[in-house]
Order: structure tokens, then C-alpha cells, then sequence
């Protein structure tokens, strides 16, 4: 024969398969052949284990759609059609709501492993845009998601973001009717906001997902040590010194990790599913009432910090633009990472101790603003009449802006303190 | 390695967030008593019905559950057609009122909330409470008024088994020395039952909503255990499998 | 980087072991999945029991209910109709109802009913599901689609599409007026 046979040590029905797909191209380009570095830690779990929970919200996903019911007058009992008539259906509900708590805690968890070890430097920077753009698209289903039931958190929740995107100067208010496709939050925009949770957003999320893998795999994972390995190849193998194939010394673990953090899940999702109304809020077992608002609206636990960074902007030449502009901000930051990180070296491990210190106060102010976020603005009362600037007024809200700016300025001073600082040596092997 | 500063601040930022854990959603004013709540008791959860169905169905819909529903707590389907449906036809039907919303907003004021879903939210302690507060008020337009729910648009409906209670306005000193204005609740006078019998029914009633809210509570807990056995293994196993491959890495 | 054969045989062993269990546990997870997609308690409420008055039929006329979605047809046989049926034993497939198309113990009752002078049955017919036309000058069912046809026994005709008698479901007289049409299922 004259065609070339690529895989000729295939044979059978895989030699069938290979000569009209690659697949076994794809098995070793992807799994059994990519060396990944060999000091893969704790935080190098949570990209398959966002891919996990990935799948699973697809599937509950899937057959909480059979029951559903996209209407408003029906949509509230449907869901407790599912809690109650469905055959297992309170399981699966369960699964879909702690997945989506789950899926935020893996994502930040994983996002956070990449400030750790400079996963989003060159030649990594398409790696972590696409994942950026994860985050915004995952952002988007879960607000999308979260008026399918038809709560009162669900109705008021989207009322007020909805109305944010109102407040964007000159176009604002007839990009609201858009959005909604009413004058006011209503069937209408509970079916659409269905499709876009139901098919759009997940096809998105679907393709963002392979692009950031396949951009992974094209220049290779970093590691801990923040160096690359391909720069120490075995010149009789050709492979990095300090890599292993990712199949099966990498599945092999992340099985492992998947079965932890499915115990994890369990024990939530069996018997704290609520977790004390931050994942199923107490407010949201009331049908939606577009005649009152409850007294106390949060958003769900993971929009928090950036509920926070909202709240805290004054209004300003009478518009709420401005605080919408800094939530936004708040999160487009992450996107310049890579070119605002001027640091000679990548990892933590080597970094000056300015940079430590920085990345400490990021962490901080993300939870300290997460926590307000919860909270209604007086929840830490009030400082004197009579003091400097702040007199009368609420403390939280001072210290929500305080924690905004550090927030900031985490990333806007990055350049300067990046390039200061004495870093340490870094290795020529992984440790 | 992390620095110990960054461990620290870890654990800091941790401890601050899971803070954040603690209580319901919904502002409490009044301090609330712990209901009594016994998921596994089945002659409770059989009292609760009673009550619910003779005291609360008259106004107050649950309309998200059937009446056939009512077999889990050990009921047969003739007991429940028996004496627990007086507006049904069918035991596959929910327990709904025969008055519409409308109508009840006109007689009321306000639509009675269906109950099917109250103890999510308002928790059991809540309503466990509340159900033990109401107090005459000659003010109110309903002759009652209730410590938990000030000026609340519903009467003591269960006041024939408590007993009439008047309510006091003291002067009441807090823990830091404060003097405030309250509402001091007296013994209730006059009712079929003494104060253990009523708190008793009323924690029953509570136990049977908090089943109503959440049906399948046991059945989740109990799969639960199931499955964390289950789950313990495979950790193990994983382990066992990651460990023997990884001898090679060095 | 070669490994010793019991270093191998352990791992094939774990190996083997963990996907066992692994794949119990995977079995055990679906199962909820495919659970979830049986009939809800609503359905099963909307399937319950029918009660039918069955007193306002006159003799040689026949009465439409519904239950669980379909056309249940109560006739109530005048004695002439009664009669076709026996007449009609050269024109029907299975003259002595072998075919089990009908509660047990009316298997071989001609008239296949629980008393001669109604018949109950589902109009569904066994062909592609359409609904039969009650023909009463002919005494028959004609079904339209592609031309079945049942006698007033529900027994179906030779050389015609349709392979099976019409079904009768199971039904008892709760008094002389009122029969309750059931399913043997849980759903009694």
C-alpha cells in the first residue's frame, strides 16, 4: 500500500480507529507523552477537580432540566417538585447547588496557585487569559443559574445587577430593557436567562475549557519552583530530566484527589447542603415577590468580594456607574497579570519579600471584603460624630474601601514592587 | 516553602471568613428558644400533623405537599383520609385551603404564607418561639400581639390550648447595665393545657413543619453515611494506587 | 527506569481492586440518575384510580373516560350486541382470548368482561395508537388509520394491521353504578 501508515504499531480495531482518527496520537500527545513536571503539589489539584465538578454540574444539570420548569408561575414549584416528587431528585438538586459553590471554591483555589507560582508568565499568558475568560463565563452562568429558581434572592438579586448594568452611562437603561427583555425582571427574562444557562454559557465554557488546555499543553505546565523544565532535556530521551509522563503517574494521583474531595462533597452535600444559607439562602425558599424586597440582599458567598468593592464606591456625579466600573475592573485586572508581573523569577518560593507581603494583603482584602460582602453595611456600626472624614460614618464600609484600594493596588503597583526587592536564586532542578 | 507570615495570614483570612457562618440570614430581635427537633420520632411528627391539619390548615396552605406525603411519618393511606382531610378529595392532592389568595387578602389584609417551606425560612427555632409569644394586646386589631413578630396580622390560634397571656411593658436591665423598654410575657391563664403539655405540642407542630420544609432530611442523612463509607474506601484505595506507581519518581 | 515485577503485580493488583470498586461506586452513582426519571409522585398522582359513573349509559351506548392520558371506553352492551360477539368468533383472530391483553382472570371470556352487559377497555388501537370509531350498525370498532377492526369484544379482526386484541385494563364494580379502573401496579 501506498499511504502512509502514521501509527504502524497499531493494530486491530485501534489500528482501524488511528488511520481514520488520532486518536492515539491524541492519547500520547496528551496524556501518556506530556511530561509534566514531577513536583506537582496540593495546589495542582484543583485544575482537574474544577473539571470534575465541571462535568458533574453538566449531568445534574441535564436531568434537573427534565423537571424543570422555565416559567414564572411554575418555576418555583417545579424545583420543589424535583426536592419532593422526583424519584432522587432532592439528590441531584443538592448535587447542583453545592457544585456551584464547589465549583468557585476549585476555581479560586486554582486561580490562586497561579499567582503562587507565576503560572500566568510567558509563555503561559494564553493559558491564563482563556482562564480568565473562564471565570468571567463561569460568573456569568452562575448569576444566569441563580433566577431559575425563582426566589426571592433569585428575583431581587437579578433586579439589582440587572439594574447596574443600567446605570453604564448613555446606553444604560435601554441595555436593561434588553437584558431583561421587559421593563422589569419577569417571565421573559427568566426564559432566556434559562437558555443562556441551560446551552449558551456551557458551550462557551466547554470551548474555553479545551482552548486553555490545549494552550497548556502546547508550551507545558510550570511548576511550584516556577522554573522550566524544558530547558533540562535527557539527551538520549529527548524528555525533560525533571518531567513524567502525565499518564499514569499524574491520572493515578488526581484519581486520588478526586476521590478526597468527593468525600469532601459528600459530607457537605449530605448534611450541610445549605451551609448555613450561604449556598442555599434562606431568603430563596420564598417565591419570588416583585412587590417586596427581603431586608437583607447579599449576593451568593462568591460575588462577594466584588459585591464588597461595588458597595464601598460612593456614588458620584449622581450615577453608580462608578462602582460598577471598579467591580468590573476589580476582576479585569486579573487579564494583565502577566505583563504587570515584572519579577525575574515566577514562584513564591524565590520572590522578594515585598511581593510576599503584597500577595498576603490581596488575601486578606479578598476575604475581609468576601466577609462585608455578606453583611448588610452596618453590621460593625458606626465611628463617632466629629471624626476626621469618617465621623458618622459606617465602619465597614471605610473598611471596605480601604481593603478595595489595597485590592488595587496589589495589582496597579505590581510593575514597581515587582522589580524591587532582592529574590533568591532559583534552582536548576525541581525540588 | 510559604513563610510562616503567609500561613499565619492564611489561617487568619480562613478564621474570619468561616466566622461569617453563624446564624439565619433573616434579622432576630428577640432572643429565640431552641425548638426541640426529633426527626426520628414518628409519634411527634404524627401529632404535628394533627395540629397542623386542625389548626393551621384553615388559613395557611401547604401547598407543596401531598397529602399521601403523610405515609412517611407511619401513617396509612385510610388514617390519612380519615382524619386528616377535610378538603380534599383524593390523597394524591396537595394540602391546599378552599378560600383563593384574593379572598383572603381582602378578609385579612394579607395572604397567610403557605407553609410548606416556612421552617427553611425562618428556622424552627423561629417559629418554635414565635408559636409561644403571642400575648393579648387590646390595641391590636386582632386583640393579639406577638413578642417575636410585633403587631403580626395573625391571631393566637392556638390560645384555646395556652391559655390567655397578658404582656407587661417593664423596664428591663440588660447585661451591660442598660435600662430598655419590654415586653414582659405573664403565665397564660386558662388553657386546656399547662405549660410542658403546650410547649410539647407546639415543639411537635414545629418537628412536623420542619419535616414539610424538607422531606427527604433523614433519608439524606442516612444515604449520607452510606456513601462516606463508601467514599473512606476509595480514598484509600486511590492512595494505595497513587503510592505504589509514584516508588518510581524520585 | 525499570520496576521489578512485584512492584508491577502489586500495582496490576491495586489496580484492578480500585477499578472494582470504583466502578461499583459509579454503578451506585447512576443509579439516583436513572431513578430520577421514573414516574414522579405526581405522575403517579394523576395515574391514580378512576371512579366511573357508569349509571347514565344507556344500553347500546358507550361512554369516554380518561385515565392516565388515554381514552378508557365503557359500553354498555345491549343484549344484540351481546350477541355479535358470539357471532363473531369466525371473523377474529383469537376467538377464545389466549392473548394476554386483559386482567388474568378474564383470560378465555369471550365477552371479556367482569359482567356481560359492559365492556371496559382502553381505545387505543394495538396497531400504531390511534383511536378507534365506535361503529354500532356494524357492531365493531373501525379504526381509521389503517383500518383495524375490533368486534364489541375488543377481539381483533383477521387480515388487518393491527396484531392484538384491545386492552382491557383492571377494573371491579365498586357497586352496580360505579367501577374503579385501576392499574395492577403500584399504582392501586
Amino acid at each position: 500500500m501506498a499511504a502512509v501508515q502514521q501509527n504502524a504499531t497499531s493494530s486491530g480495531l485501534l489500528g482501524w480507529i488511528d488511520a481514520r482518527f488520532p486518536l492515539t496520537k491524541l492519547w500520547k500527545e496528551h496524556l501518556s507523552e506530556y511530561y509534566a513536571p514531577k513536583n506537582f503539589n496540593f495546589w495542582y489539584y484543583f485544575g482537574s477537580l474544577s473539571l470534575l465538578v465541571l462535568a458533574m454540574q453538566i449531568v445534574t444539570g441535564i436531568f434537573l432540566t427534565m423537571h424543570y420548569k422555565a416559567d414564572a408561575t411554575e418555576a418555583f414549584a417545579s424545583v420543589e417538585y424535583i426536592m419532593r416528587d422526583v424519584p432522587f431528585g432532592w439528590l441531584i438538586r443538592y448535587m447542583h447547588s453545592t457544585g456551584a459553590s464547589a465549583f468557585f471554591i476549585c476555581v479560586y483555589l486554582h486561580m490562586f496557585r497561579g499567582l503562587l507560582y507565576g503560572s500566568y508568565r510567558k509563555p503561559r499568558e494564553l493559558v491564563w487569559i482563556f482562564g480568565v475568560l473562564i471565570f468571567l463565563s463561569l460568573m456569568g452562568e452562575a448569576f444566569f443559574g441563580y433566577l431559575l429558581p425563582w426566589g426571592q434572592m433569585s428575583f431581587w438579586g437579578a433586579q439589582v445587577i440587572v439594574n447596574l448594568f443600567g446605570s453604564i452611562p448613555l446606553i444604560g437603561p435601554d441595555l436593561a430593557i434588553w437584558i431583561r427583555g421587559d421593563y422589569v425582571i419577569s417571565d421573559a427574562t427568566l426564559n432566556r436567562f434559562f437558555a443562556f444557562h441551560v446551552i449558551a454559557l456551557p458551550l462557551v465554557l466547554l470551548g474555553l475549557v479545551a482552548v486553555h488546555i490545549l494552550a497548556l499543553h502546547e508550551v507545558g505546565s510550570g511548576n511550584p519552583d516556577g522554573i522550566e523544565i524544558k530547558s533540562n532535556k535527557d539527551p538520549s530521551t529527548g524528555h525533560p530530566v525533571d518531567g513524567i509522563p502525565f499518564h499514569p503517574y499524574y491520572t493515578v494521583k488526581d484519581i486520588f484527589g478526586v476521590s478526597v474531595f468527593l468525600f469532601v462533597f459528600a459530607v457537605i452535600l449530605f448534611f450541610a447542603p445549605s451551609m448555613g444559607g450561604f449556598f442555599l439562602e434562606e431568603n430563596n425558599f420564598i417565591p419570588a415577590n416583585p412587590m417586596q424586597t427581603p431586608a437583607h440582599i447579599a449576593p451568593v458567598w462568591y460575588f462577594t468580594p466584588y459585591y464588597s468593592v461595588l458597595r464601598a464606591v460612593p456614588p458620584m456625579l449622581e450615577s453608580q456607574f462608578p462602582g460598577v466600573a471598579c467591580m468590573g475592573l476589580a476582576v479585569l485586572l486579573f487579564f494583565f497579570l502577566p505583563w504587570l508581573d515584572r519579577s525575574v523569577v515566577r514562584s513564591i518560593r524565590y520572590r522578594s519579600a515585598p511581593y510576599k507581603w503584597w500577595l498576603t494583603l490581596f488575601v486578606i482584602s479578598f476575604f475581609v471584603l468576601g466577609y462585608l460582602g455578606t453583611k448588610p453595611t452596618d453590621v460593625w456600626g458606626r465611628f463617632a460624630d466629629g471624626w476626621w472624614i469618617v465621623g458618622g460614618q459606617d465602619r465597614a464600609t471605610w473598611t471596605a474601601r480601604v481593603f478595595s484600594v489595597v485590592y488595587f493596588l496589589f495589582f496597579l503597583l505590581m510593575p514597581w514592587y515587582t522589580s524591587r526587592g532582592e529574590t533568591r536564586p532559583e534552582p536548576q532542578r525541581v525540588t | 516553602m510559604k513563610t510562616l507570615q503567609m500561613k499565619l495570614a492564611g489561617a487568619l483570612c480562613a478564621l474570619l471568613f468561616f466566622s461569617a457562618f453563624s446564624g439565619t440570614a433573616l434579622a432576630q430581635e428577640a432572643h429565640l428558644d431552641l425548638a426541640p427537633i426529633e426527626p426520628n420520632n414518628a409519634a411527634s411528627l404524627q401529632s404535628g400533623a394533627r395540629t397542623f391539619v386542625n389548626y393551621c390548615l384553615n388559613c395557611h396552605s401547604a401547598g407543596l405537599v401531598r397529602y399521601n406525603a403523610l405515609e412517611q411519618l407511619g401513617l396509612t393511606e385510610e388514617e390519612i383520609k380519615e382524619n386528616l382531610m377535610f378538603s380534599a378529595d383524593k390523597v394524591g392532592e396537595m394540602m391546599r385551603v378552599t378560600a383563593s389568595p384574593a379572598d383572603q387578602k381582602n378578609w385579612f389584609g394579607v395572604t397567610p404564607p403557605d407553609l410548606s417551606l416556612e421552617a427553611r425560612v425562618r428556622g424552627v427555632d423561629w417559629i418554635y418561639t414565635y408559636l409561644r409569644s403571642f400575648y393579648r394586646d387590646p390595641a391590636a386589631v386582632t386583640g393579639w400581639n406577638n413578642k417575636v413578630y410585633p403587631n403580626v396580622a395573625m391571631p393566637n390560634v392556638l390560645w384555646t390550648l395556652q391559655g390567655i397571656r397578658e404582656g407587661k411593658q417593664e423596664t428591663v436591665k440588660n447585661d451591660e447595665g442598660e435600662e430598655h423598654k419590654e415586653i414582659v410575657l405573664q403565665p397564660p391563664q386558662g388553657g386546656q393545657m399547662g405549660a410542658a403539655e403546650y410547649d410539647r405540642t407546639v415543639a411537635d407542630l414545629v418537628n412536623f413543619m420542619n419535616w414539610m420544609a424538607e422531606p427527604h432530611a433523614l433519608e439524606r442523612r442516612n444515604l449520607g453515611y452510606l456513601v462516606l463509607i463508601a467514599l473512606a474506601v476509595l480514598v484509600l484505595l486511590t492512595y494505595m494506587l497513587k503510592a505504589a506507581f509514584w516508588v518510581d519518581v524520585h | 527506569m525499570s520496576t521489578p515485577p512485584e512492584v508491577n503485580r502489586r500495582r496490576r493488583n491495586i489496580v484492578i481492586g480500585t477499578a472494582a470498586v470504583g466502578g461499583a461506586a459509579g454503578v451506585a452513582a447512576a443509579i439516583p440518575f436513572v431513578e430520577s426519571m421514573e414516574p414522579s409522585e405526581r405522575a403517579k398522582a394523576l395515574g391514580a384510580p378512576v371512579e366511573v359513573d357508569i349509571s347514565k349509559v344507556a344500553p347500546g351506548e358507550q361512554m369516554t373516560v380518561e385515565w392516565r392520558g388515554r381514552p378508557v371506553w365503557v359500553l354498555h352492551r345491549s343484549a344484540e350486541q351481546i350477541a355479535s360477539v358470539a357471532k363473531s368468533d369466525g371473523l377474529v383472530v383469537d376467538p377464545n382470548v389466549h392473548q394476554s391483553q386483559q386482567p388474568k382472570d378474564l383470560n378465555g371470556n369471550k365477552l371479556r368482561s367482569e359482567k356481560p352487559d359492559y365492556f371496559v377497555c382502553v381505545g387505543i388501537c394495538t396497531h400504531l395508537g390511534c383511536v378507534p370509531v365506535f361503529q354500532p350498525d356494524l357492531n365493531r370498532y373501525y379504526c381509521p388509520c389503517h383500518g383495524s377492526k375490533y368486534d364489541l369484544a375488543g377481539r381483533v379482526y383477521k387480515n388487518v394491521p393491527a396484531p392484538l386484541n384491545l386492552e382491557v385494563p383492571s377494573y371491579k364494580y365498586l357497586s352496580d353504578s360505579k367501577i374503579l379502573i385501576y392499574a395492577d401496579d403500584k399504582g392501586v
